[in-house]
C-alpha cells in the first residue's frame, strides 16, 4: 500500500553515510523495517510540540508510536495544535491525537495513555527505545530526565553499560525561544547536571506587593498571590483558564488605580513583553554556556565505587568510608541513606537510626549491590557510593590500588 | 558512540533500576538537610506523613526571649520537588499579630523569596524565623496594623502580644487565641 517513492528521501539518510552522523552510525537499508516495526518511541506531551512531534515521527518512518499526556483539549489550543478540531474541545488529548495521526498516515501505530507521566510504573518506559518530550514544565522534565537515567547500569569500572542507555530528547518553546537537546544518561550531560541553566523566576517581598507596590508587576503579583488565595480560597489558579486570568487582571487594575500607579496591560498579566528585537544583519545575540556532565550529578553519575567484605555491619561500611583515603577530611560524621531509606542519620533522626548500625548491611540494603548517598556536613552536596558487598580477592586487590 | 540501532538484540538484558526515580533530587538533598538540622531548644519538628516524607513537615517554634517570649508558633513546610532550585512554601499556621506576618499565615522574609539561593538550607529558614520572632521588624511590614503598633509604642505592643500568648486576647478587631 504503500505509495512509490514514499520513503526515498527516508532511505537518503538511512542508507547513506553522512558527515553529520554519529560515529556509530552504520548504513544499513534494513533500518527502514527496524524504525517502522520494531523500534518503539514514546512521545511525552500532546501539546502544541507534541503535535509537531507525533507528525514529525509517523512521516519519518517510525510505526510504533505512544504518545502520553494528561491535558484535555482547550479552545484555545486550536491555533497551532493542528491535530484537535472545534469538535474534539475537552475530549483528551493524547486520543484525539493518536487517532488523527492513525488516520491520516497509513501503516503507522500511536497508542495513546491519557494519564499522568507519574501513574505509570518503570516497565512502561522501559519497554521504548526513544523517548522524547513535549513537555511546558521543569518538573516533568525532572521527572522524565530521572526515569530514563534509572535504567543506566555502570560496569565495574564505573564507565556506562551501553545497553542500559535509555536515550532522551528534550525539547522547549516559550514565546518565540526555544531549545533541542539529546541527552544520552552517563554520556551526556543530563537534565540534572544543568539545572542551573534555567534562571530562578523574579521574585518580589511580600511586604512591597502587600504595603508599597511601586510597578504594573507588582499589583499584578499581589491580585495572583496574595488576593486569590483571600477571596477564592479552595480554588487552584491556572493560567490556561482566561476568566482566572480577567479576575486577576481586573484586580490588578483596582490596585494600579488605588495606587497610581500605570501600566497594567491584560498582556503584562499573562506575563509576556511586548518587543523582540531581531537584528540579522550581524547574526543573532547570543551567549555560549560551559554544558558539561556534572561528575557528581544525584542523577547520572555513576558514584563512587565502593567494595567491603560481604559480612560488614553498617558501622563497618562507615568506618570503612571514613578510613577512605579518597575522602580524606571529607568524612567527619556521615549519614548514609539507600535510595529513600535513611540508614543512619545524624541530626534529627540519629537515635531511631542508630539500631541500625550493628545490622548485616546485606539485610538492610536488600542484596550486594546499591547506591548509597552518603552526606556529611563537610560535603558541599551528598556523595553518591556504588557498594559492592563481596568477599572476592581481586575486588579486594583493585581497592588497594 | 552509541549503536542506537542495535539496542534491539540488547533489550533482554535485566535492567533493574538501582536508582528509583520515585525519590526526586528534592528528597535527596532533604536527607542531606536533615542528617545536619540543628534545632534549637524548645524548637520541635513533627512529619505528618511519615518520616519517610520528608517533603513536608511541622515546626514549632517557642522563642526563648523577646517580645513573643513563651509563645508557640506552628509552620507549616511544603518542599517541592525542585528544592534547593525553589524554596519550601512556608506558612504560619498560628494567628499572631506580627508586622511580619499577615493573618493568613503568609510570611514575609526575604530569603523565602527573593533572596532565596540554593546554598541556604532547612537551617538557614529555622534561623530566619527564629530571628523574625526575636527582632520583629516594621519597616516592611506585611500587617500594617502591628506594625504601625510596633513603631509608635512598642510597650503596648508587648503587652497586646503577650496578653494574647497567654490567654487570648482581641487586638483591633482580630482575635488571636492563646498559644502558649
Amino acid at each position: 500500500m504503500d505509495v512509490p517513492g514514499r520513503w526515498k528521501d527516508l532511505d537518503h539518510l538511512l542508507t547513506r553515510p553522512g558527515n553529520v552522523v554519529g560515529p556509530g552510525f552504520e548504513p544499513d537499508p534494513a533500518l527502514r523495517a527496524f524504525l517502522h516495526d520494531d523500534c518503539r518511541v514514546l512521545c511525552v506531551g500532546a501539546g502544541g510540540l507534541g503535535c509537531e512531534l507525533l507528525k514529525d515521527l509517523a512521516l519519518s518512518g517510525f510505526g510504533q508510536i505512544d504518545v502520553i499526556d494528561m491535558d484535555t483539549i482547550d479552545v484555545s489550543n486550536l491555533n497551532r495544535q493542528f491535530l484537535f478540531r472545534l469538535k474534539d474541545v475537552g475530549k483528551p488529548k493524547a486520543e484525539v491525537a493518536a487517532a488523527a495521526i492513525n488516520q491520516r498516515v497509513a501503516g503507522v501505530h500511536v497508542t495513546p495513555h491519557f494519564c499522568r507521566i507519574e501513574e505509570k510504573p518503570l516497565e512502561f518506559y522501559q519497554q521504548f527505545q526513544i523517548i522524547i518530550l513535549g513537555l511546558d514544565s521543569l518538573e516533568a522534565r525532572r521527572y522524565m530526565n530521572q526515569v530514563a537515567c534509572s535504567f543506566l547500569a555502570f560496569e565495574e569500572d564505573g564507565s556506562p553499560d551501553l545497553s542500559t542507555i535509555k536515550p532522551m530528547i528534550d525539547g522547549g518553546t516559550e514565546g518565540f525561544k526555544g531549545h533541542a537537546r539529546v541527552i544520552l544518561p552517563g554520556f551526556t550531560p543530563c537534565f540534572e547536571c544543568t539545572l542551573w541553566l534555567f534562571p530562578p523566576q523574579t521574585k518580589f517581598p511580600l511586604c512591597t506587593l502587600a504595603e508599597t507596590p511601586r510597578s504594573p508587576a507588582h499589583c499584578i503579583e499581589y491580585a495572583h498571590l496574595i488576593q486569590w488565595g483571600q477571596e477564592r480560597p479552595g480554588h487552584d489558579f491556572d493560567a490556561d483558564v482566561e476568566e482566572h486570568m480577567r479576575w486577576v487582571y481586573d484586580e490588578a487594575l483596582k490596585r494600579a488605580a488605588k495606587f497610581g500607579i500605570a501600566g497594567v496591560s491584560y498582556q503584562l498579566t499573562q506575563g509576556m513583553d511586548n518587543y523582540m528585537m531581531y537584528v540579522g544583519t550581524d547574526g543573532i545575540y547570543t551567549h555560549t554556556v560551559k554544558y558539561e556532565k556534572d561528575a557528581a550529578c544525584l542523577i547520572c553519575s555513576s558514584g563512587v565505587p565502593l567494595h567491603a567484605p560481604a559480612s560488614s555491619t553498617l558501622q563497618q561500611v562507615i568506618d570503612q568510608l571514613q578510613r577512605d583515603p579518597r575522602f580524606e577530611g571529607k568524612l567527619q560524621s556521615p549519614s548514609v541513606s539507600c535510595g529513600p531509606q535513611n540508614l543512619y542519620m545524624h541530626g534529627i533522626f540519629e537515635e531511631e537510626t542508630r539500631q541500625n548500625l550493628q545490622k548485616d548491611m546485606k539485610m538492610l540494603i536488600g542484596g550486594s549491590h546499591a547506591i548509597l548517598q552518603v552526606n556529611d556536613k563537610k560535603l558541599l552536596a551528598p556523595l553518591r557510593c556504588r557498594l559492592t558487598l563481596s568477599d572476592h580477592s581481586d575486588l579486594d586487590a583493585e581497592m588497594a590500588e | 558512540m552509541i549503536k542506537l540501532f542495535s539496542v534491539k538484540e540488547k533489550q533482554k538484558k535485566d535492567a533493574a533500576a538501582i536508582n528509583n526515580p520515585k525519590q526526586s533530587a528534592g528528597e535527596l538533598r532533604m536527607q542531606k538537610d536533615m542528617s545536619e538540622l540543628n534545632l534549637a531548644k524548645g524548637t520541635t519538628i513533627s512529619f505528618p506523613d511519615g518520616k519517610d516524607k520528608l517533603l513536608h513537615f511541622e515546626i514549632f517554634l517557642k522563642p526563648e526571649d523577646g517580645i513573643y517570649k513563651a509563645g508557640t508558633f506552628h509552620f507549616d513546610f511544603q518542599v517541592p520537588t525542585s528544592y534547593p532550585h525553589e524554596p519550601p512554601k512556608i506558612k504560619c499556621k498560628t494567628k499572631v499579630f506580627h508586622p511580619n506576618i499577615d493573618l493568613d499565615g503568609n510570611i514575609c522574609l526575604n530569603i523565602l523569596r527573593e533572596d532565596w539561593k540554593p546554598v541556604l538550607s532547612i537551617n538557614s529558614i529555622i534561623y530566619g524565623l527564629q530571628f523574625l520572632f526575636l527582632d520583629p521588624n516594621p519597616e516592611d511590614p506585611l500587617n500594617k496594623e502591628a506594625a504601625e503598633m510596633l513603631a509608635n509604642n512598642k510597650a503596648k505592643f508587648e503587652s497586646q502580644v503577650q496578653a494574647a500568648i497567654q490567654r487570648g486576647a482581641y487586638i483591633g478587631s482580630n482575635h488571636f487565641p492563646p498559644c502558649r
